[in-house]
């Protein structure tokens, strides 16, 4: 297979958040602001790989019948690991996305790249799905993040530019919707120019 | 390598492996963030208290002591300088928040008024009830320096002299709330 290809799939073709859909419920909630998304997106990041080259490495061990459990007791492990090291190093994070880390567990992302990706290919595929679809997931908040936060707070990573509150609805939770329709709808556009 | 068959044997036994696999390495990874996770949580709170108090040259955490106030308890930092009393840090709580609790370390002076206010802890929606943290918003700076005897530290709605947070009543609510035990605390005996 075309290591390539099987990278870049995860931002246009297989986008997790604009074209399979999967894992919204983080994506709605942590993308209040460019930087939440972006360390949601790496946190994904990282359990995503991690769960693919496990997954990977025993999947032949593993009886059909008990695979979902496993996968989802190897993602657990993962997430409450992150979890751990970002609240030990990363405490400034922490405070921002502690909350939303717990979630990555029911990211159905994860669990669907487990399933439908690293158990049926190689090693160093799984590797690079993992990795295209982490960062396909974190470029996706970043740009959601990024119309929210422009709106909704009038400033950008942080830094603000318009005086005053912005369109507060973007800040809540229809705005997310909102957003993430249009988003989806120039994805769709840029999609079939390239397809 | 061919599949594992489905028997009941391998099912158990693979989940089995597969599950003390997982709670080994998370049990490892527990112990060895233990002490940085308590570190940086004792950090930010120290930070806090410098931020809250004037200066003083003593160590309030090693004369520490608890209230207990609405099922729950309060902690004191008594700050000195030269062992003369310049303010106390007050470790405060509310249940009122908009979405769980919301602790806040307070910074009284001997005579009873606030000198500032640090949010420790919260979970209020990012981009509304959050601007009650000093880098989001002016919003806690209007405590600074008010006696509770002088101000009805109470929103505007609620007939007190506090501006809410803008479409954040209930957050700036609760805020107030946290703000009232202690001072109600540092009256009632907090004050040593």
């Amino acid at each position: 297979m075309n290591q390539w290809k099987n990278f870049n799939k995860g931002f246009f073709r297989e986008n997790a958040v604009f074209v399979l859909f999967l894992g919204l419920c983080p994506t709605l909630g942590v993308t209040t602001s460019v930087i939440n998304g972006v360390g949601m997106g790496l946190a994904t990041t990282f359990v995503l790989l991690m769960s693919n080259i496990v997954v990977t490495l025993i999947k032949n061990f593993i009886p059909d019948k008990v695979r979902i459990p496993s996968f989802i007791i190897i993602i657990a492990s993962f997430v409450t690991i992150v979890e751990l090291l970002m609240q030990a190093y990363l405490p400034g994070l922490f405070d921002e996305l502690g909350l939303f880390i717990p979630l990555i567990v029911v990211n159905c992302l994860v669990l669907g790249r487990a399933e439908a990706f690293a158990s049926k290919n190689s090693f160093l595929s799984s590797v690079t799905d993992g990795l295209g679809m982490g960062f396909g997931f974190t470029m996706a908040l970043f740009f959601l993040g990024g119309v929210r936060e422009i709106l909704g707070s009038g400033s950008f990573l942080g830094f603000k530019f318009i005086p005053g509150d912005g369109i507060l609805l973007f800040i809540l939770a229809p705005g997310a919707f909102i957003a993430l329709g249009y988003l989806i709808m120039i994805m769709n556009k840029i999609n079939k120019k390239t397809t | 390598m061919a599949k594992k068959e489905s028997s009941f044997v391998n099912m158990v036994f693979t989940l089995f492996v597969i599950t003390l696999t997982a709670s080994t390495a998370l049990g490892f990874v527990y112990e060895f963030t233990k002490a940085p996770i308590a570190a940086a949580k004792q950090a930010a709170k120290m930070k806090a208290i410098n931020e809250v108090l004037p200066e003083f040259n003593n160590l309030p955490n090693e004369e520490i002591y608890k209230i207990a106030m609405d099922n729950d308890t309060l902690y004191f930092y008594p700050a000195r300088e030269n062992s003369r009393l310049v303010g106390t840090a007050i470790e405060t709580f509310t249940n009122k928040g908009f979405s769980g609790n919301i602790k806040l370390m307070i910074g009284i002076l001997p005579d009873g008024s606030i000198n500032d206010i640090v949010v420790l802890e919260h979970k209020e929606t990012p981009g509304l009830g959050d601007k009650m943290s000093k880098s989001k918003s002016d919003f806690s700076l209007q405590f600074q320096g008010i006696n509770p005897e002088s101000f009805n530290i109470n929103v505007k709605k609620d007939g007190g002299d506090v501006d809410a947070i803008t479409a954040s009543t209930i957050s700036s609510r609760a805020y107030c709330d946290a703000v009232n035990r202690a001072c109600n605390a540092y009256l009632k005996g907090g004050k040593k």
